[in-house]
């Protein structure tokens, strides 16, 4: 088990880059970009096996940010073209990462049904 | 003789000017809670103003400040000639809406958050051209219709820029008439476009001061005016960063010392949470049409020129990585 | 290539350019940083925190991380609708935007907001009008990465 203090640190790190890109680029990167950029840097280190260590030290603070959600959906691609070739290229990271976006639409949804923005 | 009354570059000035008869501002809760609440007509309890929608809530803002100027000289709608209005909503629908419901003659206005000026201007134009008897002049904002058009979903957790301006909930409407009593307008400059290469959406202030500057310093050339002829030059919302770099332009541009404020920083307090200040087309609206034209009436403000600013861009231009250009109008209001 | 009219405007620009910079205030970096930090840390702490009381309870990591993943959205939905997520993200930028709380809270607050235009067309076709690019990259290199290794093996 990872200790929670790994996670703190971890995590806390992964978001201290992200606030330094935004504000140094500020305004050119917004939050959408920051939400990419992990996204794109998570799956690519993970190609690379690069993604793997840092989940093995920092736990929940590796996957937790948005980096591990691309680590979620290549590791599933590559588990899933081990099992069926080709086809696991398409169908493996979304299977992977189905709980999560699954529950973001789901739980998206039934907030606007119930809530009004505020303002 | 055409362009009899045309001054120097850019400046009209009237035989008869029209006259400011009366006028009205409604702002949102916040606006209200700043250091001019008293001086508004009516400030909302919410955002929505008793509507569904919010964009619903900016045209009745706009319909009840119309009304509210109109009910100050006991007259109706159909005793006004024309209404001049914009806002910041695509197709200007704020405006659209109210003019459906208020069934008075009506033009369209966009001049992003130089609204005000422009309508006035205008409407200063067609009464001493003699084409009508009484104009409204009107324009709004809405804090949250414009933040989810420009920005970003309204309950995202994004950090503002500190330079980036808050778009106040607001709107103002004045009465002009051929003849009355009440402040005058003496003379408008239509500003140029200009465009300084700058893109920061979060930063529209300072792309502004340039148009505001222009335009101020073309008023004071055009007319052979001192710099100190004002009693107060009011841009309309630079911010504290855009007005800061306005300050700096006027010594570049020889205007000694003006008396110079921006509405945007005038509207709210300090400790508001605003960043640089107020923006839209309600900020210089209910500034004017609240404690400046009061100020006016008590006789502690004689000569105003107000420099309502614009930035003319789109999301979409934004998102094509154009700069932004901006726009100044300049109206001269005094007392006599 | 350039006119001497478009030259000056170039100066001109780089002038004003320069002015702003000098004039714009900076964001507070170090206490951003430290807002980024700690909001970050405490919520990827909480996650692992699950993940922990789940893997006592026998539960396989994969599992568990997902559950926690779930669990963490829905809690981020929640304090977006009831309008503190946005507050929170004021103050602690990148440590309220980089957790998978701030996918959610881009979900939401894209799905409240479009509300008033309706279920199909407001919030239906919406949703993902923040998220939906992370998504586009996300699957678009996962792909990418199985064909690599498909054709390398």
């Amino acid at each position: 088990m990872v200790p929670l203090y790994m996670a703190f640190l971890v995590g806390g790190l992964l978001c201290v880059i992200g606030q330094i890109i935004m504000d140094a680029t500020k305004p050119t990167i917004t939050p959408g970009h920051i939400l990419v950029g992990y996204i794109t840097g998570g799956a690519i280190l993970s190609g690379l096996g690069l993604y793997q260590p840092l989940v093995n030290l920092g736990g929940a603070g590796a996957t937790v940010p948005l980096s591990g959600f691309g680590h979620l959906l290549v590791q599933g691609t590559l588990k899933a073209v081990e099992q069926k070739g080709l086809l696991g290229a398409f169908s493996g990271g979304v299977e992977a990462a189905a709980a999560g976006i699954t529950a973001a639409i789901v739980f998206g949804y039934v907030v606007a049904v119930i809530f009004n923005p505020k303002g | 003789m055409p362009g009899r009354k045309k001054r120097g570059q850019q400046t009209v000035v009237f035989d008869n000017p029209p006259v400011l008869t009366a006028w009205a501002a409604v702002v949102g809760p916040k606006e209200g809670e700043g250091p001019w609440g008293q001086d508004f007509d009516y400030v909302l309890d919410d955002y929505l103003y008793g509507e569904q929608t919010w964009e619903l809530a900016e045209y009745k803002m706009l319909r009840e400040t119309v009304k509210m100027a109109l009910n100050k000289r006991n007259l109706l709608p159909e005793d006004v000639d024309l209404l001049l209005a914009g806002d910041l909503l695509n197709q200007i629908v704020a405006s659209n809406f109210a003019a459906r419901d208020l069934e008075i003659p009506f033009m369209g206005l966009y001049g992003a958050c130089s609204t005000m000026a422009e309508s006035l201007s205008l409407g200063a134009m067609l009464l001493d051209g003699d084409y009508y008897e009484r104009v409204v002049a009107a324009a709004c904002s809405h804090h949250y219709t414009a933040e989810r058009q420009y920005r970003f979903p309204t309950q995202q957790g994004v950090q503002k820029a500190p330079s980036a301006q808050w778009t106040a909930t607001a709107a103002g409407a004045v009465l002009l008439e051929a003849s009355g009593s009440g402040p005058g307008l003496k003379g408008v400059t239509v500003g140029k476009v200009i465009d300084m290469g700058q893109t920061d959406a979060n930063d529209m202030g300072s792309a502004m001061a340039a148009a505001a500057v222009h335009t101020i310093k073309t008023h004071l050339d055009d007319l052979n005016l001192e710099s100190d002829y004002y009693d107060l030059i009011v841009s309309g919302d630079l911010g504290q960063v855009g007005s800061s770099i306005a300050r700096q332009l006027f010594v570049r541009y020889g205007i000694i010392d003006p008396n110079y404020k921006d509405c945007g920083v005038l509207l709210y307090d300090q400790s508001q949470a605003v960043g640089s200040g107020g923006s839209g087309c309600g900020c210089s609206a209910c500034m004017l049409c609240g404690p400046l034209l009061k100020k006016m009436q008590k006789g502690e403000i004689k000569r105003l020129l107000l420099v309502a600013t614009g930035a003319l861009m789109s999301p979409v231009t934004s998102f094509q990585g154009q700069s932004i250009p901006c726009i100044a109008h300049a109206v001269a209001i005094e007392m006599d | 290539m350039h006119t001497p009219e478009q030259k000056i405007k170039e100066i001109e620009k780089q002038e004003y350019e320069d002015l702003i910079n000098q004039a714009k205030p900076k964001p507070n970096l170090a206490r951003n940083m430290v807002w980024a930090f700690v909001v970050g840390g405490l919520i990827c702490m909480l996650g692992q925190w699950m993940i922990n009381l789940m893997l006592s309870r026998g539960i396989s990591l994969a599992d568990a991380s997902s559950a926690t993943s779930c669990i963490l959205i829905f809690l981020a939905a929640l304090f977006t609708g009831l309008g503190y997520y946005n507050e929170l993200g004021q103050r602690a930028g990148a440590g309220s935007i980089v957790p998978i709380t701030g996918f959610a809270n881009a979900i939401v607050a894209s799905a409240l907001e479009y509300k008033r235009e309706g279920y199909i067309f407001g919030v239906g076709a919406r949703i993902f009008s923040v998220a939906g690019p992370t998504l586009v990259f996300g699957f678009v290199i996962a792909v990418l990465v199985g064909l690599i290794r498909v054709f390398l093996s």
